[in-house]
């Protein structure tokens, strides 16, 4: 398959963007200012991400979509109010994470935002449950920009007035140069911030926009190292088929009724989970010293029994130390449990900690 | 001191007597972006010329330093273990990874110049 490009992939390359294939696109690691100042660009002022790799998928129906759509997502979408949004999943019939997605009640259905590498996959798997009156669409026409840090909401209400109304997990239509865009307070960052739907064709205005206020781009290695110390998994990584919602710490993101009620796949296996407790369970995980326990870095008891796996871990610039997160043996997952990380063959202290690493600030 | 020699996977080496002086390049450096973790081995530790004898990783990725000479390694600076992000800041000076007492300074001789390096990162990008 041929390598995709986003619409902004000439600004990228004139801002001094280094390109890393990703999920079949040219995207942006980082630029010219670095992983560590544009992590810390986001936290202290704003910065823009292209995320257009992503899947904007639009599902249009009646009741029956709704339905259709909660046989594979655990959402309570019955109750989900228009321009409201939830983080969910697409689910396997062993209750595994075939996607971690957020979904948006539109007024004549859902938007669903997909990972770019599982959006085919995932599109194959949701039309399973679609009746023939349900239309859907994958839109190749719109681009996806998300604006992050404490000053996005200023700098964006300059531009699009009203956007400052916004609640987090909510979005609206707002009008931008004779045109209707898509925003929702949201991302992926652990900070205040929008993800902004704009035609391929306005999206280089937006972005001179922003650039004009001194907002930065963000690469892909930035958009890591944020998420992480804000606690939030990345699919192929923390998150795969073979990971139900409740070992991943995530049964928070299930709906009350869906999980009393079921009807969605998996359920049996999850409902079990939630009574018993899984086998294994996300954990964060603070290295003790400077060492970085990277994926796959084997965890281990003080006592040196293999407890579990990192899936994902690097340096957080603003926490200013190693964070990482991993699966251990439910036994092992308290708070403060000490551990050991196997490093070049070499076993480092370590133990498990709370998440996230870097606390919070949405606009509730 | 002498003249700064160079070895194709980015280190330079400085020989004073018969102690060299080992660290990356600044061109290493670029490549790897932000230092966040540096480990640089034990005085007493031999090393093999072209073995790995210390190690560097940015917020991306773990690289393994190479020795670009045998030896048997006298001091690994602790200065940079501390605080890796002044590798970045000075690269072919102050933050130098281990020193070394050589065995041939043939092992010296046969690494690149100033010159020959610059060739080489231009005609291998990455």
């Amino acid at each position: 398959m041929e390598v995709q490009k986003t619409a902004l992939y000439n600004i990228h390359k004139n801002l001094g963007a280094k390109f890393v294939p990703f999920a079949g696109y040219e995207m942006p690691i980082q630029y010219k200012d670095g992983i560590v100042k544009e992590h810390i660009s986001t936290r202290t002022y704003a910065g823009f991400f292209d995320v257009s790799h992503m899947g904007q998928f639009f599902l249009e129906g009646d009741g029956t979509l709704t339905e259709a759509l909660e046989k594979i997502i655990p959402a309570d979408l019955k109750s989900l109010k228009i321009n409201h949004s939830k983080y969910s999943f697409l689910l396997n019939n062993d209750g595994g994470i075939i996607d971690d997605l957020i979904v948006t009640k539109t007024e004549k259905g859902f938007c669903i935002i997909l990972n770019a590498a599982c959006k085919e996959n995932d599109i194959k798997q949701i039309s399973k449950f679609l009746k023939n009156n349900h239309k859907h669409l994958l839109s190749n026409n719109l681009s996806l920009i998300a604006l992050q840090g404490p000053k996005s909401v200023e700098i964006l209400e300059k531009l699009i007035p009203g956007v400052s109304d916004l609640k987090f997990m909510t979005g609206n239509n707002f009008n931008y140069d004779n045109e209707n865009l898509y925003i929702t307070r949201s991302g992926y960052t652990g900070e205040d911030g929008f993800e902004i739907s704009i035609s391929n064709k306005k999206v280089e205005k937006l972005i001179n926009f922003l650039i004009s206020n001194e907002v930065k781009p963000i690469g892909l290695g930035a958009r890591d190292t944020l998420r992480l110390e804000a606690g939030l998994c990345l699919y192929g990584h923390d998150l795969n088929e073979k990971i139900n919602p409740i070992e991943a710490n995530l049964k928070w993101a299930i709906a009350k009724k869906r999980k009393d009620v079921g009807g969605f796949n998996g359920w049996e296996k999850i409902k079990n989970l939630l009574t018993n407790g899984s086998e294994k369970i996300r954990v964060g995980i603070k290295p003790e010293g400077k060492v970085i326990a990277r994926e796959n870095t084997k965890i281990f008891s003080i006592d040196d029994n293999e407890i579990g796996l990192v899936t994902s871990g690097t340096f957080g610039p603003s926490v200013n130390a190693p964070v990482a997160m991993g699966y251990v043996k439910s036994n092992f997952a308290k708070v403060g449990t000490p551990i050991k990380l196997e490093v070049r063959g070499k076993k480092y202290g370590g133990k498990v900690s709370e998440l996230p690493f870097y606390k919070k600030s949405y606009v509730k | 001191m002498s003249e700064k020699k160079f070895s194709k996977k980015h280190e330079w080496v400085s020989l004073d007597g018969d102690v060299a002086t080992v660290g990356i390049t600044k061109h290493a450096t670029e490549l790897l972006g932000d230092i966040v973790f540096a480990e640089v081995p034990d005085a007493g530790k031999s090393v093999e010329k072209e073995g790995q004898a210390a190690v560097v990783e940015s917020t991306k990725a773990a690289s393994d330093v190479y020795s670009p000479i045998s030896g048997e390694i006298t001091e690994g600076n602790k200065t940079i273990v501390d605080d890796p992000s002044s590798i970045n800041k000075d690269p072919e000076g102050t933050s130098w990874f281990f020193k070394l007492k050589i065995k041939d300074k043939g092992e010296f001789d046969s690494l690149m110049s100033k010159e020959e390096y610059d060739k080489f990162c231009k005609d291998n990008p990455n």
